[in-house]
């Protein structure tokens, strides 16, 4: 197993406030990584330190064994691709047009116009995410669904090696995530590191490769699903009692009460 | 995760036809500008023919020795009518160029280039100007005026904890309230009959009386700001989903806000001064050109200039010859069309969202 991301003792401030205290973790690559936790445990704040919307505190962020923390801002956006929960916009674009803005950091930022490959990225993208047919038509006529494939096609236009998404499933239907996942899957599996928060524990227990497990700013768990999330982590870290119960593809977690 | 093994996709034609269609409407909108200035010089008295606004202009640029138009017309024609001409298209140039990239840069859809304070500002400085008695140092007070409240805003916004969108929206919105009472203030206490006028028409703004040194002074503003503004369409295209958004695509978020922020202000506090606060223009035609163009900021910059101009250019005609002899002041006519044409906006903007 290869270490695509490796973050260790990394701190992080939010209005003077210490949010992440002393967090490391790895994601490897050509794994699905997921990053879960209470509300307010910090993986929000720890994902923008990752991809430079915060500034560390201290800590070190490496990717493929360089600084990512030390990199340029437009060179980190063609290593590093971010994804947000819900990204909507009043602007008038269309699917390719937004799919379109994951050329920005291989373009100049100075040019109103599309480099000549640029046309055939942000078509491969919209190819990967099944969302060719609608790439005339306006975004903000899309389902939440189909909004956020087209933000993972942004992503992926911006040809990255690294995909971080906050919570990318968080508002969709279970269709919609399980569409995600598999995408998330796949870039995956092509090679790609993938590191994701969610909520869903049991989606994570499915889906993902490799877990960490935030609380109170700091890493309290990291490993395979299975072993990690244990019916002691939930009722330490969620403070909620649960019983794994076995599924058709391994355990389900049945929650049973407020511990 | 690189996308490798492309193909290319199936609508590129499309593409291409979309672009040659860009091409198309620049091209139109330039003829129609040039075709709108040319039939806005001979409106009004004298019936000054396109063909003389031609042989004047030649003659003036050198090309042509002997000019076959009279002395007199001649003059109406470069003294009088192509200056304020050259300002109206200037004016509302810059006007839409800076509310199309506010309302790119606060991602909203009702920022306008006086959102943060710069026209009530702009007013004060000339308001208190007039009533001091140094009516000709009006442009120089309004100039300063605008920019002491965007200062202000913007120091206000940063105290709040930080310049971010909305609180220099708020901060604006304070500084406008505050300069705006001051200015109705100073005239209640102290305007009589011809300096009322005076401010009254300023206030409502009006391009009568423009020289070639206003004309100049637009053209020199545009020159210095419009470049910068156009070339971080790209930029701003950016943050179509927010500055998080904008950040993670390698856009430096701070840096590119105060260019634009700076350059719009400098372009806005130069249209204030030759014009007054004229109003509508830089809310209103963005959004129309939005509307038939997408939101691309290559495009939907250049373009918004363009039809700025030909807009104000039409609007101030309208001003001038509507009930000649005596003249609008402009923003009543930039008002008049533009509050309903807002409207029918507001509507189409509920459908959307």
């Amino acid at each position: 197993m290869t270490a695509g991301l490796t973050l260790s003792d990394v701190h992080l401030r939010r209005g003077g406030k210490p949010i992440v205290s002393g967090a490391g973790l790895t994601a490897p690559a050509g794994k699905v990584t997921g990053l879960v936790g209470p509300n307010g445990a910090g993986k929000s704040t720890l994902i923008g330190g990752i991809v430079g919307l915060e500034r560390l505190e201290a800590g070190a962020v490496s990717f493929e064994g360089s600084d990512l923390a030390a990199l340029g801002r437009r060179e980190r956006a063609r290593v590093c691709a971010y994804v947000e929960q819900s990204a909507s916009t009043e602007e008038r674009l269309s699917v390719r047009d937004v799919v379109a803005l994951g050329r920005i950091p291989h373009g100049s930022l100075w040019t109103a116009g599309a480099e000549p490959d640029d046309n055939a990225v942000v078509g491969a993208a919209l190819e990967r995410v099944g969302m060719s047919a609608f790439a005339a038509r306006a975004f903000n006529t899309l389902s939440g669904g189909e909004q956020q494939r087209v933000h993972i096609a942004r992503a992926l236009a911006q040809q990255p090696r690294l995909l971080v998404l906050d919570e990318p499933t968080s508002h969709l239907d279970i269709r919609a995530q399980l569409q995600v996942l598999a995408l998330l899957a796949e870039e995956a599996s092509a090679g790609g590191t993938v590191l994701l928060a969610l909520h869903d524990l049991n989606l994570a227990l499915r889906f993902c490769d490799w877990l960490v497990v935030m609380h109170e700013g700091q890493v309290a768990a990291e490993g395979l699903p299975a072993e990690v999330l244990t019916e002691g982590l939930l009722a330490r870290v969620y403070g909620v009692m649960a019983r794994l119960v076995p599924g058709p593809d391994g355990p389900i977690i049945a929650y049973q009460g407020i511990a | 995760m690189a996308a490798s093994g492309l193909t290319p996709p199936p609508n590129l034609p499309a593409r291409r036809l979309t672009r040659s269609l860009n091409v198309t409407a620049f091209l139109a909108l330039w003829l129609l500008l040039i075709a709108s200035a040319t039939i806005a010089v001979t409106f009004g008295p004298a019936d000054i023919t396109p063909t003389e606004v031609w042989a004047t202009i030649l003659h003036h640029l050198g090309l042509v020795p002997e000019s076959p138009v009279s002395r007199l017309r001649d003059a109406i024609v470069w003294d009088l009518r192509l200056p304020r001409v050259f300002a109206a298209m200037g004016v509302g140039a810059a006007l839409a160029l800076a509310g199309a990239v506010m309302q790119a840069l606060t991602r909203n859809p009702l920022a306008d280039p006086y959102l943060l304070g710069l026209s009530s500002g702009a007013a004060f400085g000339a308001v208190t100007l007039v009533v001091l008695g140094f009516a000709l140092l009006v442009p120089v007070g309004a100039f300063f005026g605008s920019l002491v409240a965007l200062a202000l805003a913007l120091l206000i916004a940063h105290l709040l904890g930080g310049a971010t969108p909305v609180r220099a929206i708020l901060a604006g919105i304070s500084i406008s309230a505050l300069a705006s009472a001051m200015t109705s203030f100073i005239i209640f206490w102290s305007a009589t009959g011809d300096s009322y006028r005076e401010i009254l028409s300023w206030l409502m703004g009006s391009l009568s009386g423009s020289s070639w040194l206003d004309a100049g002074l637009v053209g020199l503003a545009l020159l210095i700001c419009a470049p910068v503004m156009l070339a971080s369409a790209r930029g701003l295209d950016a943050f179509a989903f927010g500055e998080k958004s904008a950040a993670s695509l390698g856009v430096d978020v701070s840096r590119l806000r105060w260019v634009l922020l700076s350059a719009s202000a400098l372009l806005t506090g130069v249209m204030v001064a030759i014009g007054g606060a004229i109003g509508f223009v830089g809310l209103v035609v963005p959004h129309a050109v939005r509307l038939a163009v997408g939101s691309r900021h290559g495009r939907l910059l250049p373009l918004s200039m363009l039809a700025g101009a030909i807009f104000m250019l039409w609007a101030d005609t309208i001003a001038r010859t509507l009930f000649d002899p005596r003249e609008l002041p402009v923003g009543i006519v930039t008002a008049l069309v533009g509050a309903p044409a807002f409207l029918l906006i507001l509507m189409r903007f509920r459908k959307v969202t």
